[in-house]
């Protein structure tokens, strides 16, 4: 028998209707509706960009929404601050772990609401103790007095998990908590978030894991591109149907492959090297090849890529272009031998926003346009237009400066700048994020007639879709080590997705 | 039984050897050893009354500015502006006793402190507000309020018969062999190291140093503790300005000029790490008490004053690399640790 719904159950625990939000030109909501009842595990999904991230920050009050309501326990509500909706009894668990690296984990996890004693100090036996309880609860092992620097990223989340806990929370989101947990973890992890949902807690839960939103959820809600899509009880759909309404368009149409002629090996990463952050990487790519190096976020992609390029330190292996080993530690050295590199972080490490379109160009040539020791302005502007051109960047003048760009013409800048130096190797970190969806297949484009004209591309790719659809082969990598090897034809994003969250099984 | 005494005497020296990795501890050991070492050449340095005299109180003022900065270093800002905020309070007490003869001592003391705590107002409100780097803005404030301080001065000065007996006693009692300023000095910082280790705000500040922007998303008041560092740093320092009219009896327009680098050296030497989040008060307190006992120790060792100059500095950059190579060791070492969790 069941017990009738209370008074309380029956309105929802949240609810939102037509959010938007905009970040100056770039619309990162267009209409966003969610409803969380109490005693629910709702699944968010939605690619890269549909929004999802964006609107958790607006729930947790980090962002303003530009439009719509927002509506708490049937009671409209601004929140400010994220101190407002935690006193409201929102936690939310952020994609990436929010700690005080030089803080003890007792701390971290009561931060701004410690127990008190008499005069106002710290309890901070009552505190450990507490940690100490949740911990075992969950049954974790972490220190509750050692320093959160140098965790892993699961013990982190994992003491976010025990943050939320620990504040009692009548609604919990979160953001991709599993991304970087084992299966013991994420069952752990369920197994808390089913049990708070029964005590009657309102749960959103994102993933990227299909099998996950199957065994947790009984809601699911799809986004795309900022908008709401569908919200169906999770018994009603399937995994084909909620892949449509995510993508929904075709994935081959978005990503035109030209196939080009595979030549010689022209880089060889040979057993590289680095305690805590990579080992044993080894592989190779040819001439008018894209690899992708995919895996998750934090897996350590982006460090050997910087390590290949010589920004960050390896101990030990061999990176080599057409048979010439790469010095280690010398992007300068990198550079000569033709490896560029477009990181992932485009604002920071891509382009000067201040400067010209011109001179973000030309940046990387300098030296072999200058006469004389001095770079004339005419000479400058005549290679930037020729680049400018060819990668069809468009811009009001080669003058203007790059900050002005939209995303995806600033990542062109940012090719061309590369590409002037004639690169025989070029790695590409993350080649579309941010990037508007039409701009985006003008780079999968352009990156595909890079490759047929021999250039060798190993691309970091978070996007199923792009992986799946750019590369020739996917090397899958897993907590530094690369667990899977996977040629085109045979690469799905079920075996992509379960090489990345599971160590490789050396018998089989 | 013998393996478990083993065991204890195991634990014992495990303990010992994180007590003596304690930073504050091991610049406690390199403040005894130079004041060993001076006695050992000269035993006047602290066997007479006098030399027991001027060690405890000559750093007493330098502490109080550096007790002040640590709290403003942990949140990972910089008040460069403290030497001209001890200047200017310190002409403004000497000024009111010129000028308002009749006004009893203890409230111009405390207008001191608060105009003090007024100029560290200033430096806070630019910073949190105008989102520039503290390192600038009180770079700005430093030079425009010894500005102030020369424009108001002039070739001016306030002498010892201008200031009243009781308040210049400051400066000169003892308390059972103990200067009473060194009494006020460590008051001071017994109050601001338990509000840093017990109360919600000194972890708050921690935590903003740490990472201001995990700071903002926990919905710590990110802004106004900020503000609040800089306000107890310029009050701290407008404190020891006063003392300092206390202790010397003259003032001019040049009081105080460097202390905003001899503050920062003594918080960096006691383990405050200049990007925030770690030390401790106490650390800058001792660290005060090293470099300046140094700069006494050193003529007494025969060291003339280019020297001694080297070797401050050479104390600040020890201090910073045994800090990296802490640092990096632990790096190392957890990195080792999450190895060996996956094998």
């Amino acid at each position: 028998m069941t017990t009738p719904p209370t008074q309380g159950h029956s309105t929802p625990a949240l609810k939102l209707k037509d959010v938007a939000k905009a970040f100056g030109s770039v619309v990162a909501l267009k209409r966003a509706d969610l409803t969380l009842a109490h005693g629910s595990i709702h699944a968010l999904i939605g690619e890269n960009g549909a929004g999802k991230s964006t609107l958790v920050k607006i729930i947790a009050g980090v962002y303003q929404r530009d439009a719509g309501t927002l509506e708490y326990d049937g009671e409209p509500v601004d929140f400010a601050s994220t101190a407002d909706s935690k006193a409201a009894g929102i936690a939310v668990i952020y994609q990436e772990p929010t700690l005080f690296p030089d803080l003890s984990v007792a701390e971290n996890v009561f931060m701004g609401r410690q127990p008190l004693r008499s005069l106002g100090r710290i309890d901070t036996r009552a505190m450990r103790e507490q940690v100490a309880a949740i911990f075992s609860e969950l049954g974790v092992d972490i220190d509750p007095d050692r320093p959160t620097r140098g965790l892993s990223i699961a013990d982190q989340q994992l003491i976010e998990i025990a943050k939320a806990i620990s504040l009692d929370a009548k609604v919990l989101i979160m953001d991709e908590p599993t991304a970087a947990l084992s299966g013991v973890e994420v069952e752990r992890l369920f197994t808390v978030a089913r049990s708070l949902r029964d005590q009657g807690c309102a749960i959103m839960f994102i993933s990227h894991r299909f099998d996950e939103v199957f065994a947790l959820c009984d809601t699911v809600t799809v986004m795309r591109d900022g908008e709401y899509i569908a919200t169906s009880p999770i018994a009603d759909t399937t995994v084909e149907a909620m892949v449509r309404q995510m993508v929904g368009r075709d994935v081959e149409a978005l990503f035109p492959k030209v196939e080009s002629e595979i030549g010689d090996v022209v880089l060889r990463v040979d057993g590289l090297h680095q305690t805590g952050e990579f080992t044993d990487v080894s592989f190779d790519v040819r001439a008018g090849e894209i690899v992708a190096l995919a895996g998750l976020v934090g897996a350590g992609r982006s460090e050997i890529a910087r390590a290949i390029f010589g920004v960050d330190p390896y101990e030990g292996g061999t990176v080599s272009v057409g048979g010439n080993t790469v010095r280690r530690k010398d992007p300068a050295d990198a550079m000569r031998k033709g490896i560029a590199l477009v990181p992932e972080d485009r604002r920071h490490q891509g382009v000067v926003l201040e400067s010209s379109v011109a001179r973000n160009v030309t940046m990387a040539i300098r030296r072999t346009l200058a006469r004389g020791g001095l770079l004339w302005g005419g000479i400058e502007n005549t290679a930037a237009r020729e680049w400018a051109a060819r990668l069809e960047v468009k811009t009001a003048a080669l003058d203007a400066e790059s900050g002005t760009l939209s995303g995806g013409n600033q990542q062109k800048v940012v090719l061309a700048k590369w590409l002037a130096t004639h690169p025989r190797v070029l790695i590409i970190d993350e080649p579309t994020r941010g990037i508007d969806v039409g701009t985006k297949a003008e780079v999968h484009r352009l990156l595909s007639t890079l490759a047929s004209q021999g250039l060798a591309v190993l691309m970091i790719s978070s996007e199923l879709p792009e992986v799946l659809g750019m590369a020739d082969r996917i090397l899958v990598v897993h907590e530094g080590r690369i667990t899977a090897h996977l040629p085109r034809e045979t690469a799905t994003a079920e075996n992509i997705m379960f090489a990345a969250t599971h160590a490789a099984e050396e018998a089989a | 039984m013998s393996a478990r005494t083993w065991n204890a005497s195991q634990t014992m020296l495990s303990r010992l050897g994180s007590f003596a990795r304690i930073r504050e501890v091991g610049i406690l050991a390199a403040f005894v050893l130079v004041v060993a070492v001076t006695t050992a050449k000269n035993p006047n340095f602290l066997f007479s009354p006098d030399g027991f005299r001027d060690l405890l109180l000559t750093p007493s003022i330098l502490m109080l500015v550096a007790v002040g900065q640590a709290v403003v270093i942990i949140t990972r800002n910089v008040d460069l502006s403290v030497g001209s905020v001890l200047g200017l309070s310190a002409y403004l007490t000497g000024r009111i006793f010129v000028d308002f003869p009749s006004l009893p001592w203890p409230l111009v003391f405390v207008i001191g402190i608060a105009f003090g705590a007024c100029l560290g107002l200033v430096n806070g409100a630019l910073v949190a507000f105008a989102k520039v780097p503290s390192l600038v803005i009180t770079l700005g404030t430093l030079y425009a309020y010894r500005g102030i301080n020369v424009w108001w001065t002039g070739s001016d000065r306030i002498n010892a018969s201008d200031m009243p007996d009781g308040f210049l006693a400051l400066g000169t009692d003892s308390v059972a062999n103990i200067p009473v300023l060194t009494l006020i000095a460590l008051l001071v910082l017994g109050c601001a190291a338990w509000y840093m280790h017990t109360q919600r705000g000194g972890r708050e500040l921690y935590a903003i140093g740490s990472d201001p922007d995990a700071a903002r998303l926990y919905g710590l008041r990110v802004t106004r503790r900020v503000l609040v560092a800089f306000v107890v740093s310029g009050a701290l320092a407008g404190l020891a300005g006063v003392l300092y009219a206390a202790r010397y009896g003259t003032v001019n327009s040049q009081v105080g000029s460097g202390f905003e680098l001899e503050a920062v050296g003594a918080a960096v030497i006691g383990g405050v790490a200049i990007f925030g989040g770690s030390g401790s008060v106490f650390g800058a307190a001792i660290g005060a008490y090293l470099l300046m006992t140094i700069n006494r120790a050193l003529p007494v060792l025969g060291v003339d004053d280019f020297w001694q100059r080297a070797v401050v500095g050479a104390l600040i950059l020890g201090a910073i690399v045994l800090d990296r190579i802490a640092a990096a060791r632990q790096v190392k070492r957890f990195a080792r640790m999450r190895e060996a969790s996956h094998d």
